[in-house]
């Protein structure tokens, strides 16, 4: 079942292993059986003549099945059957490629079936109760409607939550089936048609309109309906089609040319001979590139709004990438405990893990495994501490701890909130804090500082006992990635809220290019736009509806499927993971998708060359024995080298479908030892590979009787 | 559609008088400039580097001539008259060297008439000079490019001392030694091709008879 | 010395003197392209001529000045050789034919200098000095003009003016091509070649034969149609005459000015684009296939066994001169068949299988090595348009250039270009073919007739000129014919060209990183090589196959 690949969950932490290459889909061998009625369903002229190429093949061929049946010979039929099958071959390639979009498309309108929704009247305001709400089918809603959606039921169409909360399962969509929470307010809020809540009731407002939903869209682009040319596959077609012209011309001048030479030329022959030289093999690739290309992202959990935003991916100068959850793990974890001189380090680490017990924040865990792990303080249970009072982390206090019983009190948090609390319970904090805190600041990391009360007797005594030093911890592997990016010519940019100094550590530690400090969206922009000027292609990730604008600007925006509808509208592409390092993934298919394209347009060319050895003393050297010294691959007879050649070429199609659909090897490097692997395989191999096939080629057909 | 057309009418009425402002520059004060500094500063070869004898100029030393005996009736040249050095082959009119129809016989290299027209002229000129057929140097059966050539090999022109010093009863070292005289090498060394200038030397043969 | 060290110190001296002119020419183009400042004379011909000269122009204002300026002179030209016997020093000519005046006239504005006509007989001192002279140099101007109007569309950014017409125009005629050609035009004369405005002059030949001496003002044409690479002789001989060619050294002169501009053009090239390492992998494409097609016609030509003319007289001297040579002569055809001058020091009917069909092809690779006095680097930077399209896919981005995208137009002129020419080439060869009237111009029977024509229209297409000149051509048909092909075998490339150049001077550039594939390195001298190489062969492989190679291979 193809569509497995595209359900494959993608993991998410640490890096995916970074194997170099971007893989794709196997052929399944049986695919081809079952496009082969789209292919055929394609040799309508109507369809053929997008294709230049191969509408000349396709004519060709007609041009030769008349002649085949005015002046049968075994030779006329099996260089007409041969063009036939050539035509067929290229339609297949565009089918099968089609084929696997379809596959996926069909999992995807399962999940579209006729839903009903319900919907409130239009006076409806959050808040409001008891109000009526009317069973309509989905594809009645309207931009702006609100329905009510409980546990069990499908959602009915994109939109905003606008109130409650509802885990929701979006496997149909993403293929994870780990529910995710949907919340009205904030950058959660987008629910898309056709998943399914879990629990609880939520409002959601409709933010598209019906057959442009979401899966609509993601059916018609996987289905390959919406696709259109690329620019870059136009400007290709131009040249394949000049490429063509030339060679319909040199071949039809070549009959008077022929004929004065007394070796006029049959029909069926000199079709032969425009046929091998056209650029056949990747005019019948072509399509079947882009549509993989797309497809691959499809396989990623990525959805391209268009194939231009593929395409950009691969011209992408500049990387913005937020900080956390792409460069760093989501989350700070302690490294350090730094104590106050007269507390030994135990002490600190002590009282740091008893004040976090209750702190279930990843940082707050990390504090006690490294308590456990450095200074074998064992991780106890809040049920061991039977008095002790847990006292959680609010947005006033800035601080977090525990009181042990009466006599006890520890709290960590910001410095200047752990030292106000120090003085109000009577201490001075020591002068040795201040350094301490700045020290940690200043590389990059985040201080809390841990403080202590003590009463006995009514007089209390609170003191400071030390410092935990917080760090970001940047992603295992990602500095390689960001080298390697270098060395593709991308420029990585970080962005993140923190300060400038903070920044700094962590850019220098994860090997960024540069950094975006106390990002605020506007400056993002203001980046974005500055990049654009210059000329560069800008990439970045971005969920929130503060993105929108940003990611509407850059050329490749990649919003993520946790964000926000508007933050989707605003993307060209959607990662239905919702994992940031994507980004790299997505430029490297870019790239992938153009170099296809140019390794089969050099290779295409680099075969005529064998071609011409083999037809042009086949046509020839009956009158002109001298030009059978360009023979030099000794083919049996004049017919059994022109079939041959045209055998190699309509089996190279076929033998290049899999490469097309998987796109050639990649491995990021610069592009000069990159066009040298490529000129290598493709230039040098499209030049030698043709002579040894056709050759193979001829040893069997000559035995074919009619073809000596 | 009248103002465009008077537009493209001013166009082209600009381009015109550019075309005349470039003629008279170009076209009529440059060549007159450099005629006018030629004349002045090199008669000799602007004006062909003619050969005089006595009066009137009998040849330019650039371009090659015939020197045949008197035609016969019907035919557009006489045969080569023994006592002058031969020059090559020519293409350049009917008869051969005419500077009014400069030219190459344009024949392929595989032209049959052009092999039979080789062969031809090697038995004939061999029997000519007296010499072995396959001693023939190749400038001697080819014809040249303008059909002007004033040129030989040196090869050529000594194969022929022979045959000119008995035609005119001169010792033939003589000759010889006239011919070693007018052989010129390479430009400067390395530029072109050694060769002896026909009417140079038959000019200064002329000139030996008189002595 | 032996005739091989002399041969390769003649080609080494060559390729020295080029060298030392690279960069000072070069760079003084550049200057002359791109300096705000007028003379006072260029502001003179602005006034007198009634143009401006001092806004740039968008490309279709560029195309249209260009365009009325050529078919003004088509017209000039033609009127010219009708009425030539009524002006001064017609020399007892006649008023050209119609077909031919017609064929000549398309022939000079287009700067491939075809030759119908015999120029001692046809023409009248004044119609070759004052017509044809003045197309030598403005056509050469007008080549260079449009390929600084490329350039311009890759140093420019986001304007629609790719510079002045009239500007380019009058500043290549009076402050490159006029200086140059006057003192070259002395030295000829220095050397032999005559300058004077006598007419036949009749003389007593010392055998007592009697011969007409022919003058005219043949140094100052010369010197321009060698720098022009224009190529039409004063004489039909062209330069195998001796007055026009008088010696070894003005043969060598005349190689070296036919070569330079368009081998130090690639300097300006670089120069203007801001890198000159650009302009050396240009020059280095350029001189890998002068060089290599230098020794393939050599050596045809010293194995003279190769064909049967060759081996009966022992040597390949038909159609060559005794001054010249072989080396000499080879050089010559290589270079003139590989600019688009045309002009000849021996005749290639008669060269060697290998040898001639070598010079067809030399014309088919599209004039590009170095090519004629700007066309050919417009020829060239198409081409390595087209290498950086496939090989910049191969990388992995949308195809760049000096930081300039090739996208759907971009590749849709570029196209068209590498479309003409052979177009121009196949059909007028087909056709000729195909009518058993013309084929009958054929001087040479079998395959070697055929190469004729072959060679007449892959000359007149690529505006070279040359020919196999046995194919006698002067009939209404060819004329005509020829003379269309030459007319769209200059224009419509020149408008596809500029309209690049306008696509191009659009753009934001692209800036340069890592990932971008890199023109200047050996990799992509190479790849253009091989491109062109392949592009060409593919193209023209099998009307080669049945000329040349054919004959070649017996």
């Amino acid at each position: 079942m193809p569509t497995a690949a595209a359900h494959r969950p993608v993991s998410k932490d640490p890096l995916p292993p970074s194997t170099h290459r971007v893989s794709g889909g196997m052929l399944d061998p049986r695919q081809l059986a079952t496009s082969l009625p789209d292919a055929l369903r394609k040799l309508d002229p109507r369809v053929m003549v997008r294709n230049p190429v191969m509408f000349v093949v396709e004519v060709g061929a007609v041009l030769t099945t008349l002649s085949a049946i005015k002046d049968p010979s075994v030779f006329a039929w099996v260089i007409t059957v041969w063009l036939w099958l050539t035509v067929v071959f290229a339609n297949l390639s565009e089918a099968v490629a089609e084929g696997r979009g379809k596959a996926q498309a069909e999992t995807l309108r399962r999940a579209k079936t006729a839903t009903m929704a319900r919907r409130l009247p239009a006076d409806w305001r959050p808040g409001a109760t008891g109000l009526s709400e009317a069973e309509v089918a989905a594809t009645e809603l309207r931009l702006g409607d609100h329905v009510v959606v409980e546990a069990g039921q499908i959602i009915p169409g994109d939109g905003d939550v606008v109130e409650g909360v509802a885990s929701v399962d979006e496997s149909a969509i993403t293929g994870e089936s780990a529910p995710v929470i949907r919340e009205s307010g904030g950058d959660r809020s987008a629910v898309t048609g056709g998943t399914k809540v879990l629990s609880d009731r939520i409002v959601v407002r409709i933010t598209s309109k019906p057959g442009e939903t979401f899966i609509d869209r993601m059916i018609a682009l996987v289905e390959g309906a919406a696709r259109q040319k690329t620019p870059n596959e136009i400007a290709l077609n131009i040249l394949l089609a000049s490429l063509t012209i030339i060679f319909l011309v040199a071949v039809v001048t070549l009959q008077p040319f022929a004929i004065f030479a007394g070796a006029e030329q049959s029909i069926v022959i000199l079709v032969a001979l425009v046929v091998a030289l056209i650029p056949t093999t990747i005019g019948a690739l072509l399509s079947a590139i882009g549509i993989a290309g797309m497809d691959r992202l499809v396989q990623r959990n990525v959805l391209a709004m268009s194939g231009r935003a593929v395409e950009a991916a691969g011209d992408v100068n500049t990387l913005l990438l937020d900080k956390t959850g792409t460069i760093t793990l989501g989350n700070r974890q302690a490294a350090e405990f730094l104590p106050v001189s007269g507390v030994p380090v135990e002490g600190l680490a002590d009282a740091a893990q008893l004040s976090s017990l209750a702190d279930e924040t990843p940082e707050g865990r990390s504090i006690v495994v490294l308590a456990k792990e450095r200074y074998a303080l064992r991780g106890r249970t809040e049920g061991e501490l039977a008095h002790a009072e847990f006292v959680p982390f609010t947005a006033q206090t800035r601080m977090s701890g525990v009181d042990l019983d009466t006599s006890r009190s520890l709290r960590k948090g910001a410095a200047t909130a752990v030292m106000r609390w120090v003085r109000e319970h009577g201490g001075h904090p020591t002068e040795e804090v201040g350094p301490i805190v700045d020290g940690i600041s200043a590389s990059g990391g985040t201080p809390l500082v841990v403080g202590e009360v003590t009463r006995q007797e009514g007089t209390s005594t609170a003191r400071i006992l030390g410092v935990i030093h917080l760090k970001d911890v940047v992603k295992q592997g990602i500095r390689e990635r960001f080298d390697e990016l270098r060395r593709m010519g991308i420029k990585t940019v970080m962005i993140t809220g923190d300060n400038p100094l903070t920044a700094a550590a962590i850019a220098e530690e994860a090997g960024v290019d540069d950094f975006l400090a106390e990002a605020t969206p506007e400056d993002k922009m203001a980046l974005i736009k500055r990049e654009q000027s210059g000329g560069k292609l800008v990439a970045m990730t971005g969920d929130g509806t503060n993105d929108a604008p940003a990611l509407a600007q850059a050329d490749v925006g990649v919003a993520m499927n946790t964000g926000t509808s508007a933050a989707k509208e605003a993307g060209n592409m959607v990662d239905l993971d919702s994992n940031p390092t994507k980004l790299i993934e997505i430029v490297e298919i870019g790239k992938q998708l153009l170099i296809t394209r140019g390794a089969l347009t050099t290779f295409s060319i680099a075969n005529d060359v064998a071609k011409y050895f083999a037809i042009i003393p086949a046509m020839f050297a009956s009158v002109y024995p001298g030009l059978h010294r360009l023979n030099i691959m000794g083919l049996h007879s004049p017919t059994s080298a022109i079939s041959s050649a045209i055998i190699f070429n309509a089996l190279i199609i076929i033998a290049l479908i899999p490469l097309a659909l998987r796109g050639v090897r990649y491995r990021p490097s610069s592009a000069s030892s990159l066009l040298n692997r490529n000129i290598v395989l493709y230039g040098f191999g499209g030049l030698v590979l043709p002579f040894i096939g056709i050759k193979l080629i001829d040893l069997l057909v000559q035995f074919v009787p009619g073809l000596h | 559609m009248a103002g465009s057309l008077t537009r493209l009418l001013r166009h082209h009425l600009a381009a015109l008088r550019m075309l005349l402002v470039f003629t008279v520059i170009t076209g009529i004060a440059y060549p007159l400039v450099v005629t006018g500094i030629a004349q002045a500063v090199f008669p000799h070869q602007a004006n062909g580097s003619l050969v005089k004898d006595g009066g009137g100029p009998v040849a330019s030393s650039l371009i090659g001539q015939r020197f045949n005996l008197p035609s016969q009736k019907g035919q557009p040249s006489g045969s080569p008259d023994p006592k002058w050095f031969q020059p090559r082959p020519s293409a350049a009119g009917p008869a051969g060297y005419d500077p009014k129809s400069s030219g190459a016989s344009n024949l392929g290299p595989n032209n049959a008439g052009l092999v039979k027209a080789v062969r031809d002229r090697r038995t004939a000129v061999a029997a000519f000079d007296r010499v072995p057929p396959s001693s023939v140097p190749p400038d001697a059966l080819t014809a040249s490019g303008s059909g002007l050539d004033p040129d030989i090999s040196p090869a050529y022109a000594y194969e022929q001392v022979n045959r000119v010093a008995k035609a005119r009863s001169l010792d033939p070292a003589a000759v010889r030694k006239l011919v070693a005289e007018h052989v010129q090498g390479r430009t400067l060394g390395f530029l072109g091709q050694g060769r002896v200038n026909v009417i140079v030397l038959n000019h200064d043969l002329a000139a030996l008879k008189r002595r | 010395m032996n005739e091989t060290l002399a041969g390769w110190l003649q080609i080494l001296a060559l390729v020295g003197a080029l060298a030392l002119s690279f960069r000072p020419l070069g760079d003084y183009l550049a200057h002359v392209l791109t300096c705000p400042r007028h003379w006072r004379v260029e502001r003179l011909v602005y006034r007198v001529g009634g143009v401006r000269g001092d806004a740039d122009q968008p490309w279709p204002a560029y195309l249209r000045g260009l365009l009325a300026f050529s078919a003004v002179s088509v017209l000039f030209l033609y009127a010219f050789q009708r009425l030539q016997n009524h002006l001064l020093l017609s020399v007892g000519t006649k008023p050209v034919a119609p077909d031919l005046a017609f064929n000549t006239a398309a022939s000079f504005v287009t700067n491939t200098n075809w030759q119908s006509y015999s120029g001692e007989s046809a023409m009248g001192h004044l119609v070759q000095m004052a017509g044809l002279a003045v197309q030598n140099f403005v056509s050469a101007a007008v080549g260079i003009a449009v390929v600084a109007a490329l350039i311009r569309g890759f140093t420019r950014k986001k304007t629609d003016r790719v510079g002045n017409f009239w500007v380019d125009l009058t500043r290549i005629v009076l402050r490159v091509l006029l200086p140059i050609s006057f003192v070259m035009a002395i030295v000829l004369v220095a050397g032999g070649t005559i300058q004077n405005f006598h007419g036949i002059q009749s003389i007593t030949t010392i055998a007592g034969d009697h011969q007409s001496i022919t003058g005219g003002p043949v140094a100052s044409q010369e010197a321009i149609k060698e720098l022009g690479t224009n190529g039409g002789g004063f004489y039909n001989a062209n330069s195998t005459h001796p007055f026009e060619n008088p010696n070894p050294f003005t043969n060598w002169l005349e190689i070296y000015l036919l070569l330079v501009i368009g081998f130090s053009l690639p300097r300006t090239f670089g120069r203007m684009v801001g890198d000159n390492r650009q302009g050396y992998a240009i020059v280095a494409v350029m001189g890998l296939v002068w060089a290599a097609s230098v020794a393939i016609v050599t050596a045809n030509e010293l194995h003279s066994v190769s064909s049967s003319a060759g081996h009966a007289a022992g040597g390949m001297m038909e159609g060559k001169e005794q001054r010249f040579g072989i080396w000499a002569s080879a050089l010559f055809a290589v270079s003139t068949t590989l600019t688009s001058c045309g002009a000849v020091n021996s005749f290639h009917d008669s060269y060697t299988p290998g040898g001639g069909g070598m010079t067809i092809f030399n014309m088919m690779l599209g004039e590009i090595a170095p090519g004629g006095t700007g066309s050919g680097l417009y020829g060239i930077l198409i081409l390595a348009i087209v290498t950086v399209f496939v090989a910049g896919l191969m990388v992995g981005r949308t195809p760049e250039y000096l930081g300039k995208k090739l996208g759907a137009r971009e590749m849709k002129f570029a196209s068209l270009y590498i479309l003409t020419t052979p177009g121009l080439v196949l059909v007028g060869a087909g056709l000729a073919m195909a009518l058993p009237g013309e084929r009958a111009a054929m001087l040479n029977s079998g395959q070697h007739g055929f190469s004729e024509v072959l060679y007449a229209f892959t000359s007149a297409a690529n505006n070279n000129g040359s020919a196999f000149a046995g194919l006698s051509a002067n009939t209404a048909w060819y004329n005509t014919a020829l003379g269309l092909v030459m007319i769209l075998g200059r224009f419509l490339p020149m408008v596809f060209v500029l309209a690049l150049s306008g696509s191009l001077a659009r753009q934001q550039p692209v800036p340069v990183t890592a990932g971008t594939l890199p023109t200047h390195r050996p990799q992509f001298v190479g790849l253009l090589t091989g491109v062109l190489l392949i592009v060409v062969g593919l193209t023209y492989f099998p009307a080669l196959a049945l000329g040349p190679l054919a004959e070649g291979l017996r």
